[in-house]
Parts: C-alpha cells; structure tokens; sequence
C-alpha cells in the first residue's frame, strides 16, 4: 500500500510513534473496492471519509483535507469489519486455565439471569490478536455447563475499550445431545423442563419447592418471552423443529446456532424467519446429532433464503471464521453472500446494523481493508478501524514474532523488546 | 559411548528378532488397486523436491511415477490434460487419530489413548484403528494418501504409531503401508502430569515426567544387555543359557533405542524439547518429530542442528498454557534454518482435510516476515518432509521416477481457500474423482443413513 506524499511526514510519524488514542481519528481511504453489504452494493475505485468515528462520505475523488491519515487502497477490498462469531474473547485467556476463564456457570440449579459482560476484560490478549485479522466485533456466548440455559451474552465491539457493549442481550440455551447430560439424560427432558421454565416465567409457582427458577431468573425469561433474542445450539434436524415450535410458543426469536442437519429444515427455517449460525467446515457424522452435516450446507440454505452467519471458530482462533466462510464459498455459496455471512448477517440477525455489518453514511466507521479477498487464506488484514479507530497492528504475537524474527542476536531474545 | 556400545548390540538384536516367528507380527495385506498407465500433461507441477515444472508431464505406470517433466510424452496411455492445473505429491499427515478417534466420537469408539498406566509403549494404535471412520474418506478428498496414526498424549510414552495408505479396507492390515516403520508416540508436559497429576500419582511434575521417561531407558537398555548376554551364551554353547521373557514395553522401548522405530515427540515448549534432546543424547537414541511444537520458533536453529522435524499447526493457540505463546510465523520459522524440516500436521479429522489451506496460511505469513517461500517449497511441509518424519521418503512424499506414484491434481493452485483436490492416486490407482460419484468412497456407518438422503 502506498500513502499520499502530501501528508507523508505525518504518516512517517505516527508509523514510527505508534501511539494511539482512544481518540477518533480523520482517515481517508483512497480508491477502494468497496464491499458496503447495503443497497449500495460494491463500489470501485471509492474513497471513503471518515471522521468523528463515523463514514461522513463514500464517494470518487473526494478532496482531502490536510493533516488527515491517508490510506491509497488501490483498488483493494475494503469491507465492514468482520464478525468473529459467537466466542468467549475477552471472558477467557487460555482454555485449560480455568481461573482464567469465566464464560460458563457451572451451578446445577437453573440460572438463565447469569450474564458474562460483568466477566468481559477488553486487556485480554485475544482482542487485538482477533481484531488485527480484521474482525470488529463477536457476539460473548454464555456456555451451559451445569444446565440447558447457558444464560446471556451480548455483542461487544473490540476496540479494547471498557463497555464497548452493544445491542441487546442475547439468552443462550443448549438442546439435542449437548444438553441431554443437563436434563435427566433424555433430550425429552429438555423440553419439558424448558416449558417448565417458560411457565414460571409466565406465573410463579406457589411452592418454591417445586421451583425451577429464581425470582431473577423468572424476569429474565418473561424479558424474552415477548420477542427476545435467544441462540439455541442445537444440530440434528428434528430438533430444530422442536426449536421452532417451542420459540412459536413462547413468542422467542430464534437463532439456530450449529445447525449442521439444518439444511434438511431449510424451508421450515425460512417460513419461521429463523436464522443460521453455521460452521461450514463440518462434514463429519462427529455424533449421531449431525449425520447429515455436509460442506454446502450454507450454500443450501442460502439458497432456500434463510439467513445464515459464520460462527464456530471458536475465542483464540476466530480469525479461522474468515476460511470457515472462503470453504462456504468453496461448496457452492456465492462469494458476496459468504462475505455477508461475516458482515452484514450477523449485524442484522442481532439488530445492530445500526453499528456493524455495513459501510455506510453516518455509520459507525468499523472498516477493513484487505490484502485481496478477503475470504482467502493468502490474504490479511492491512488495516483495521474499528469505531472511527485506526487499530495498530499490534498483539502479543506479533511481538513474540518480532521478538524471534532477529537471527543470532547476542544477548537472549528478552532484552528483544519489540 | 553409550551409542557404542548399542551399536554393537544391534546385530545381536537384529538376530533375535529375526528369529522369532513374530518378526513382523501383524504384516500389511495391502496390495494397490487396480490401475493403468496414466499420463497427465500441460500440469503446473510442484514436484515436492522444491521444484516447480510449469506446462509439465507426469507418467505412472505399474503403480510408480515412471517421468516428470517436460519433454516427448509416450503415446498409447490414459492421457489426462490438466490444462495447467496443479499437481503435487499425495499429502501425508503425520499426525492423525482417524481410526483410534472415530466419527462418531462416541465413547464406544474412543480408542486412543490407554490412560490407565502412563507408561504405555506396549500398545499399537493400529490394535485400535476402526477402519470404518468416515474420516479417512474426507482426509481423501483433500488429497491425503499416507498418514500416521497415533495413540493420544495422556501418557508419557502413548504407544506404537502406524502409517496408513488412506485407502479403504475391512482391516488395518489392508491400509498398512508395507515396510513403514512404527512410530512411538510420548508426550512432554502438561497432559500427561495433569492425567496422572490428578491422580495424584506419578508424573504431577515436569521433573516426574523425565524422571519416569529416564527409568523406561535404563530399562530398555538393561533389556538390550539381557538379550545380548543370551545371545553370547547361547552361542557360546553353554546348557544354562535361558532367553529373558519377552515384555512388549521394552521390545518397543529396544526398537527406539536400536533406531527401529522412530520417535513422534508431542511437546509444545522450546525449553522442553531442548531437554528431550538431552534426554535422548544420555540414552544414545534420536527424536524424530516434535508435534505441535507450538514453541518450536524458539528454538528452530537447535531442531535443524539436531535434524530433527517440526510437525506443527497453522495458527491453533491458546488452549492451554504451553500453547500460550504460539505465532502463524512458527512454521515458516521452523523451515528457515539450513536443514530445517517443517510439517503441517493435522490432529484433527477436520485439519487433515484442509492442510494445502493450513500450509497457504503458514507460507502467507512466513513470505509477510520477509521470508523467501514459494509454493515449490512450502508443499515440502506437507509430502517430502512429512515423509521423512515417517521414515518413508525413499518411496513417496516427491515425484520423482521410482516412487510410489501418490499423486493429487488439484483444480488449480492448492495454495488456496478455493482449490479442491480433483483427483487422487494410490500407487496409480485412481482413488478418488471430485467429478466421478462411482469413486468416492462411503464407509459402512455411513452407507443407508438418514432414509438415504445423506451425502
């Protein structure tokens, strides 16, 4: 990438000072291929404007101010920022550390009030090692692991601020064989101890004995019960039927995540409005939940208009979300729609398009500018703005590399302080 | 001296085992599937040796590759014009669990890993091996045509390792690749100490770890002498020469030690493989893979010095704390030393199905930190030196003249989240056809699934 001379001594600058506030900066990016993910569809040869942490002007040969970071994209995709799925960054460092990591309950009794964002740690290395690989925001998951109610999570932007939340609260819940263990070893159970839950929601118990829930608890279902988001993990297809019939009962909007036999009730899921969270890389019979996972199984459901998202890389490797959607694209999903499935998808599914998922005027300003495709694996990131912020391209690893790149150094690699 | 003095027991060794009729006990059935001599031309070859041949021909016939190169092609074969499509060597993952780990991964099928005793080298992965995995199927479509199966890292020393021709069978034996050496699976660090930590039984430490590692040596060494001073007396003609009972820990440890089997080393801390490296200079044997190696970047001068590999992932970190420090530059680091052996490993029945897309991360990263690698040089991490960490390369992992004709076409630059594996050969044998149903294998658990309507 090259960078206009005009304001080079700047640039220069703030390359070897790389000193950033939390400040929003005046960038310009310069003849980009961009990817908006809105009626605007893809522009070429567009510059885009952006100050205050909002796009002010998508638009050919717009002046530049002085004193401003300029970006010459030549031609390259840029994109919204890309969503890193369903993920514990920021509730979780390293997974068999247990101390460290904080985005499931383990309590026997039902807590669907059990919420992460109080847990969530934007010094966690994984923000900027994800948010480099271009990724502006993930939706923190609630893992059930004493019961079928995970509990709540919420969308968080990785800026690395403090409460950079966003949107409303999402409630997790685990059916199928997953949650067979949590409810008396019959997925039959799940649901009559899930109608159960719902009931008391609906009117307490008159003997607490008998009382599956909280007060709180019961406060958090009834917020739900009247168009709430709610992710249900679930994979074999008859269970997904079972989803839809219990969110129709309780007035939920469902969200099915995993759905590897989903491309089995693709019509009944686009009749409910239901959308997908998918992994696409699964092509296994990994349990007797997904014989039917094949690797076009987003391309099948996209074609039967259901509404599908990447999610499954998981917390430390998310930035695999961004290959997981290139072999979507590989098994038959049109390229913009496995672009959409990392953008505007998932910003919709969970109502912040307002915030995420697209480029556009007046928008909070979540962009990336890519290498080249931005669904292959040869390409990266070259810069990341995530509201307004231009994103060093800095994490742990890209100092432990630095730190080990040097060859033969005389004194030990620790005074290597890169 | 130490190695002196096992060298002069070698023969000796050699000998017994020669002489006993369970020399080669569990022999390969495997014999290659039919196949025709077959010419594919105009390819863009990646030949595995570090070469790229563009507009290239390549002939097997009788099961081997028989020309690669440009030049006159003989007429009167199966002719396939690839049109510039890429063609590379069968990949091979010397790390896998298909089979041991079968889908589905149902309890009845987790076979991997005995965790009852940590010190394990009498069990074979192959006694494990379900040769219905549907896993082996998938590994084929990505263009998998050798691959090791290990037993798991719960133990110090895990077991015996076996490499597989990914071609479908009633049983291992009819998959077992012939002459390939065993492997032996051990393991450094964490999980080993936490399974038996937890136990609160020996290895809780790091030091258990090589403590109980060091006394399975002195073992096998003691065990190595038992049987020489037999062999010595029974030679000599003495009445009273009575052969040492037959232990199938040791008789693997002995393999190690008399260079039979090939060590397969999962430790993920540079410290640690530095130790392993002394612990195998203090009993005279040599490492042949790390796996995982997450760390391995730290030490990559050491691991080439040493000759030995460095069978490692793409970008897996995190999961526990001795993958705290992992880097996508680890294996283009591993391959940047003179003699630097790097492998793209799976571990995963997922991964081993995608790693010409794991190698185009590591290569994408490596070429970022300024290294020079083509994809003539990045395909040796999963085929040449895949085959080397398997002791296997004199007969595949390069397309050379004479080897095992284990060929992939892809349907363009493999070096991407879009290429496919089009066609694949087993020993010439044409395998597995994206364009042909008839030639994609389907397991038995597979076969009649969900009313028919699967796959």
């Amino acid at each position: 990438m090259k960078t206009s001379k005009v304001i080079s001594t700047l640039l220069v600058a703030c390359i070897a000072l790389p000193v950033f506030t939390a400040q929003a900066q005046t960038i310009m990016i310069r003849g980009a291929t961009v990817h908006t993910m809105g009626a605007d569809g893809t522009l070429a040869d567009t510059d885009v404007f952006i100050s205050d942490g909002v796009v002010q002007r998508i638009g050919r040969d717009l002046p530049v101010p002085q004193d401003i970071y300029v970006f010459e994209a030549e031609g390259k995709p840029l994109t919204p920022g890309l969503f890193a799925g369903i993920s514990g960054i920021g509730i979780g460092e390293v997974s068999a550390v247990e101390e460290s990591v904080d985005d499931g309950l383990a309590l026997t009794e039902m807590r669907p009030e059990f919420d992460v964002i109080p847990a969530y740690n934007p010094n966690s290395s994984l923000v900027p090692i994800v948010r480099i690989e271009g990724f502006s925001y993930t939706l923190l998951g609630a893992d059930a692991q004493g019961t079928i109610f995970g509990g709540q999570g919420s969308m968080v932007r990785l800026d690395g601020e403090f409460g950079s939340f966003f949107g409303d609260p999402v409630l997790f819940i685990n059916v199928g064989r997953d949650a067979s263990s949590l409810s008396g070893g019959s997925r039959a159970g799940q649901w009559m101890l899930l109608n159960q839950a719902m009931n008391e929601a609906d009117s307490p118990p008159a003997s607490t004995e008998t009382a599956l829930l909280t007060r709180a608890g019961r406060g958090t279902l009834s917020r739900y019960a009247n168009g709430g988001k709610v992710v249900f993990n679930v994979d074999r297809a008859s269970d997904i039927l079972e989803v839809l019939k219990f969110a129709r009962s309780y007035d939920l909007e469902a969200v099915i995540a995993g759905g590897t036999e989903a491309w089995m009730v693709a019509k009944q899921l686009a009749d409910a409005n239901v959308p997908v969270l998918l992994d696409p890389l699964i092509n296994l019979p990994y349990n007797f939940d997904n014989l039917g996972a094949r690797l076009d199984n987003a391309a099948l459901l996209a074609a039967a208009n259901v509404t599908i998202a990447i999610s499954g890389a998981g917390s430390h490797n998310a930035a695999r979300q961004r290959q997981m959607a290139g072999n979507a694209v590989a098994y038959g999903l049109e390229h913009q729609a496995g672009l959409a499935a990392l953008t505007i998808n998932p910003a919709r599914i969970f109502g912040v398009a307002d915030q995420q998922g697209r480029i556009k005027q007046d928008l909070p300003a979540n962009l990336v500018l890519w290498s080249g495709d931005p669904l292959e694996v040869t390409s990266v990131a070259e810069r990341v703005i995530i509201n307004g912020k231009l994103i060093p391209m800095e994490s742990r690893q890209t100092r432990l590399r630095d730190r080990y790149l040097p060859e033969n150094p005389e004194m030990p690699r620790a005074y290597i302080k890169p | 001296m130490r190695s002196k003095i096992l060298m002069a027991c070698l023969p000796i060794l050699l000998s017994v085992t020669a002489g006993n009729a369970l020399a080669t006990p569990y022999p390969s059935t495997y014999a290659p599937l039919p196949s025709e001599p077959t010419l594919i031309t105009h390819a863009t070859i990646l030949t595995g040796t570090g070469e790229r041949l563009d507009d290239a021909s390549l002939l097997m016939s009788g099961g081997k590759i028989s020309f690669v190169g440009a030049g006159q092609a003989p007429g009167g074969v199966t002719t396939i014009d690839a049109g510039g499509r890429w063609v590379t060597p069968g990949l091979i993952d010397v790390h896998s669990h298909l089979g041991v780990y079968g889908s589905p991964g149902v309890k009845a099928h987790s076979d991997g890993n005995e965790m009852t005793s940590p010190v394990t080298p009498n069990v074979w992965a192959e006694h494990s091996i379900w040769p219905q995995d549907p896993g082996f199927s998938r590994a084929l479509a990505g263009g998998v045509t050798s691959l090791q199966i290990l037993p798991g890292s719960g133990n110090l020393i895990g077991g015996r390792g076996v490499t597989l021709k990914n071609v479908y069978s009633n049983s291992y034996q009819g998959m077992k690749f012939p002459g390939a050496p065993h492997g032996l699976k051990m393991a450094c660090g964490e999980n080993p100490k936490r399974v038996y930590g937890e136990r609160k039984q020996m290895p809780s430490t790091r030091m258990g770890n090589m403590a109980s590692y060091r006394a399975q040596w002195i073992a096998a060494q003691k065990y190595i002498d038992d049987w020489a001073a037999y062999e010595k007396k029974s030679a000599d003609g003495k009445d009273d020469a009575t052969p040492p009972t037959r232990d199938l820990k040791l008789e693997t440890l002995a393999g190690v030690l008399n260079g039979e089997i090939i060590v397969h080393m999962h430790c993920y801390r540079a410290d640690e493989m530095v130790t392993i490296l002394d612990m195998a200079a203090e009993f005279g044997y040599t490492v042949g893979t790390f796996h995982h190696g997450v760390e391995a970047y730290k030490i990559a001068d050491t691991l080439a010095e040493n000759n030995v590999c460095g069978a490692l992932w793409a970008d897996w970190w995190g999961f526990k704390m001795e993958a705290y420090d992992g880097i996508q530059e680890n294996i283009a680091l591993v391959d940047r030393p003179p003699g630097g052996c790097a492998i793209v490993h799976s571990d995963s029945s997922e991964g081993i199905q995608r790693l010409n897309q794991e190698a185009a991360k590591a290569m994408t990263r490596g070429q970022l930190a300024g290294m020079d690698i083509p994809p003539e040089r990045a395909i040796r991490w999963l085929t040449a030196n895949a085959a080397k960490s398997l002791g296997i390369q004199d007969r595949t992992g390069t397309l050379e003249p004479g080897k095992m004709a284990d060929v992939v076409i892809w349907n363009g630059n493999p070096f991407s989240v879009y290429a496919k594996a089009g066609q694949v050969y087993i020993d010439g044998a044409l395998v597995y056809d994206r364009d042909n149903p008839a030639l994609q294998p389907v397991s038995d658990f597979e076969l009649g699934q969900l009313q028919g309507v699967s796959q």
